[in-house]
């Protein structure tokens, strides 16, 4: 009943530096014969996926020796049980047999499970122990859980960015073909290199998540205000999707974690580019700082951040879902004081918590341009409007 | 003739109310019995409609019927109703129903008492299933409702802790009321040990009930303080723990889980010693087995938390206690096997939902013992895979339970025998559909889809079309044990007193139905 279809497992998405010519076709093979429900190429069909670590390895061979022993305790049991019900039964003549108790035959069945049960809990214990081994790692790496998306922070370098998902609302409306990897993709996976030991850090900004990438056996709870950890060591260079595990609102389905493992050379280059992103958007931010901007270019670098943002709750035309997220067209936070407006932008709704403090995550550029787009759109057409020092000025 | 809903004797009832004010002012504990069971039984009906319109959404990927918070809260009512409004309340209807007449009592040791719980649940349903019309609708934090998700709902979530507060006073009367009759109102001679096995689930159960709903009342007053008087009990940034609600919900969770089974177990234990017309096997290590789980049940709470970042020494000591419940847990399975062994059976609707269960419960119990396992839990956590395993638990373990307890005394309730047909028909749609349904849950949740997301990857496609058929087909079986239920109370072949030739047990030597007042003396017991 198990691993069917196991055996070429990696997910490597097309165009993958590993991609193989066998996986390859796989691919063009499903994608041919299932159009629309194209099954992503390799991917565990009765089983789990193929594990990728040393881990996923163990709890993998962990589950099989566990269900074969339960299948053989089922079929053990079943088999008296059905023998009985074909032999034993009073249609074809049988008698019942007067006994209540047999001493020997209950201490057998009541040793003989401790005795399995005391058998699992050594290999078992072995892995656990594994699992929390958290020390000398190479690489240490923080992820927040956000609503709904990760902040990945690669400790010491310097390089830090957002990560959620990157299928297209029409997809998930079915107005549009879904794609191969709908709901597994992002816009910036997590980029780690294969053969380094990497820790993570896990923490969350509003509510528990879960981080959850299912070939590398780490599933760990992001609980805001604590910090817990894991780790990995990726053998194989590829691409590995996952999704958030922990009921985190309404877009929990909608939070993949996807890591593309890459040789470690190649690492470094990549770690370098980001580097100098994160330098030049710094500098951005800063010459921003003083610039004066006018109402047109901050509605378009406003709209822009609305719909990463803040489209998920409020909505594309700001109607926002009565009840559970107010209406920015003509709501009372949005036509009143600019400097109300900024608050709850800035350090989040004390009256209703949906509403996240938006300080951490948004620069200051943008808290003015998504505030003056909200002012200016949407329905409304206030005509004032919000600059990057103002913002600087309330963070204070 | 009998109207519809006279089920008991009715030459006693004379200068009682009728009517309306029959069933309001009712002290009797086959009337009480009766509410009860009607009354989980419309909640079985809501909650199963919920259940289908989450089907409904997951029959394709893409978002077609419901958007993603409304279908947070459907998951989220789904449990709590189910839970809480109809497997707690069905099971202390049977208690109502049953031990009186087994223990050979006159009535419940609190019959006041008695009505007063049951007339706690109406008002607490209304609300919780009202709560979906509150602003911003009912609760999406599942049924678990953890912090600081729970914290985040609207005014949905307090009408939800106003009415688990009263569904948890209810079940905490019931059950000192249950635990009282059963210690104090034993026909002479009936010693514990020769207590029906029902009874003595029951015993088990309405002490885990005192243990844990308090606790479950603290956790909910703690999180309606949180909320609104910013008590940060399970705020970090007010110097509290989210994880800390985590462990309190889940001494109260983990022992429900058992709260929910063990009555069945009784159920089982009685039904199918009568129909393998042979005596339970080893009687003495079935109470036994049932004392030692419900030990067990309030030491493996944090095998629910197995992800939240336990320390080692914690994640071991839960482990090795949760792999230790598969022992008395077996010893049980293996009785009752043991119990058909060399019997004569035969198979009315009883049995077979009976060895239904069995069957099932082995396929529920094999999956809790893997996911005991703290590694492969980590992998599985929180996907379909645990909800194949609790709804196989569930589902098939205590509703098969209720099923096969129905059928085996509703001809002693009603006076009337079932149609045999209809209630067989029941069984094998019930089993073929639950099969389908929850079966290939398991490959999802190997495969690594999360639960409660209203939409999913592709490669779960299929399995979960599959799932979808299965649920709306057992959906529609249901309603055709309403059928077979009112058709049975509206009339058919009178019952005997014995209704079972191998049926052993005081309820049997009464007539059927039971006169008004079960024993007016009590019975004598060898």
């Amino acid at each position: 009943m198990k691993d069917a279809g196991t055996t070429d497992c990696v997910d490597s998405a097309p165009g993958s530096v590993t991609m193989t010519r066998k996986r390859a076709k796989t691919i063009s093979a499903a994608s041919l014969t299932l159009p629309g429900t194209a099954i992503a190429a390799g991917e565990a069909k009765f089983g789990l996926q193929t594990p990728q670590t040393i881990v996923a390895h163990q709890i993998y061979d962990l589950h099989a020796i566990i269900l074969w022993i339960c299948i053989l305790i089922g079929v053990v049991v079943f088999g008296f049980m059905f023998y009985a019900i074909v032999r034993h039964r009073r249609s074809v003549g049988h008698r019942a047999k007067q006994f209540r108790e047999n001493t020997l035959v209950q201490i057998m069945w009541t040793v003989i499970p401790v005795l399995i049960v005391v058998g699992l809990a050594f290999p078992a214990t072995r892995t656990v122990i594994a699992m929390k081994d958290t020390s000398s790692a190479d690489i240490t790496i923080k992820i927040t859980g956000y609503q709904w998306k990760w902040r990945y922070d690669y400790l010491g370098e310097n390089v830090f960015f957002y990560s959620q998902l990157s299928t297209p609302r029409d997809q998930i409306e079915n107005r549009a073909q879904k794609n191969e990897n709908y709901l597994l993709e992002v816009d910036n996976p997590l980029v780690v290199p294969v053969g380094k030991k990497v820790r993570i850090l896990l923490t969350a900004n509003d509510v528990i998540h879960s981080w959850w990438v299912p070939a590398f056996g780490v599933k760990q709870d992001a609980i805001p205000g604590f910090v817990r950890d894991s780790w990995f060591k990726v053998d194989t260079p590829g691409v590995y999707r996952g999704q958030c595990a922990e009921l985190c609102g309404k877009d929990h389905g909608f939070m993949p974690v996807v890591v593309e493992a890459i040789p470690e050379d190649k690492y470094k280059l990549w770690l370098a580019e980001q580097q100098v992103k994160n330098a030049a958007a710094i500098a951005a931010a800063s010459s921003a700082a003083d610039k004066t901007y006018t109402l047109a270019e901050l509605k378009s670098e406003g709209e822009k951040v609305y719909s990463r943002s803040c489209v998920a709750c409020h909505q594309a035309k700001g109607q926002g879902v009565p009840g559970a997220f107010p209406a920015l067209t003509h709501g009372p936070v949005t036509t009143g004081s600019i400097a109300g407006h900024v608050d709850i932008v800035l350090n989040g709704s004390k009256k209703n918590p949906a509403m996240a403090a938006w300080k951490g995550q948004l620069s200051d550029l943008e808290i003015a341009a998504v505030i003056t787009y909200e002012r200016n759109a949407l329905g409304n057409a206030l005509g004032d409007m919000a600059q990057p020092r103002d913002i600087a000025m309330a963070r204070k | 003739m009998q109207t519809p809903l006279t089920l008991s004797g009715d030459a006693e009832r004379l200068g009682q109310p009728t009517g309306i004010r029959r069933w309001l002012t009712t002290t009797n504990h086959k009337d009480i019995g009766t509410l009860y069971l009607c009354f989980s039984f419309t909640m079985f009906i809501v909650g199963g409609l919920m259940a289908l319109i989450i089907r409904a959404e997951l029959f394709q990927p893409g978002l077609q019927f419901v958007h993603p918070e409304l279908f947070n809260q459907l998951t989220t009512m789904h449990g709590l109703i189910m839970v809480f409004g109809a497997f707690m309340p069905a099971f202390v209807g049977f208690a109502n129903w049953q031990i009186p007449m087994m223990i050979g009592a006159p009535d419940m040791a609190f019959p006041r008492l008695n009505n007063f719980s049951f007339w706690l649940l109406p008002p607490a349903a209304i609300l919780l299933v009202g709560s979906l019309f509150a602003p911003g609708g009912a609760t999406g934090a599942g049924w678990t409702l953890y912090p600081p998700l729970s914290v985040q709902m609207g005014p949905g979530m307090d009408v939800a802790i106003f009415a688990i507060h009263m569904l948890g006073v209810s079940s905490i009367i019931g059950s000192i009321n249950i635990v009282t009759t059963i210690l104090n109102m034993r026909a002479p001679g009936m010693t514990l040990m020769k207590m029906p096995l029902f009874v003595w689930t029951w015993l088990v159960t309405g002490y885990l009930l005192i243990v844990v709903m308090p606790v479950l009342a603290g956790a909910m007053t703690m999180l309606l303080t949180d909320r609104h008087f910013d008590t940060h009990f399970f705020n970090a940034a007010g110097g509290g723990d989210p994880v800390l609600f985590q462990h309190i919900f889940w001494f109260f969770g983990h022992p429900e889980v058992y709260i929910l089974i063990l009555p069945a177990f009784g159920i089982v234990s009685e039904i199918i010693p009568t129909f393998a017309r042979k005596p339970l096997f080893g009687y003495r290590s079935m109470v036994f087995a049932t004392c030692a789980i419900g030990i067990v049940a309030c030491s493996v709470w944090a095998h629910h938390m197995f992800t939240a970042g336990m320390p080692v020494a914690g994640q071991l000591f839960f482990m090795y206690a949760s792999l230790l419940v598969a022992v008395p847990t077996g010893v049980k399975v293996f009785n009752w096997v043991a119990t058909m062994w060399e019997g004569s059976l035969t198979f009315e609707t009883p049995m077979l939902f009976a060895v239904g269960f069995l069957f099932v419960f082995v396929v529920g119990g094999i999956t809790g013992v893997i996911l005991a396992v703290a590694p492969v839990d980590v992998q599985l956590q929180d996907t379909y895979y645990v909800v194949a395993h609790f709804h196989y638990v569930m589902v098939a373990g205590s509703l098969f339970g209720l099923f096969a307890g129905t059928y085996y005394w509703l001809p002693k309730w009603t006076g009337h025998m079932y149609d045999e047909r209809l209630g067989r028909a029941h069984f094998w749609l019930s089993m073929i559909f639950f099969n389908l349904t929850f079966f290939v849950m398991h490959f999802l949740g190997l495969a690594g889809m999360p639960r409660r997301i209203p939409d999913y990857p592709l490669q779960f496609a299929d399995f979960n079309m599959i799932a979808s058929i299965g649920a709306f087909g057992f959906g529609l079986t249901q309603l055709l044990f309403l059928y077979t239920v009112m058709k049975c109370i509206r009339g058919g072949e009178k019952a005997s007193a014995r209704v079972w030739d191998g049926a052993t047990g005081l309820e049997w030597t009464l007539p059927s139905p039971p006169p008004h007042h079960t024993f007016a003396a009590p019975p004598v017991i060898r």
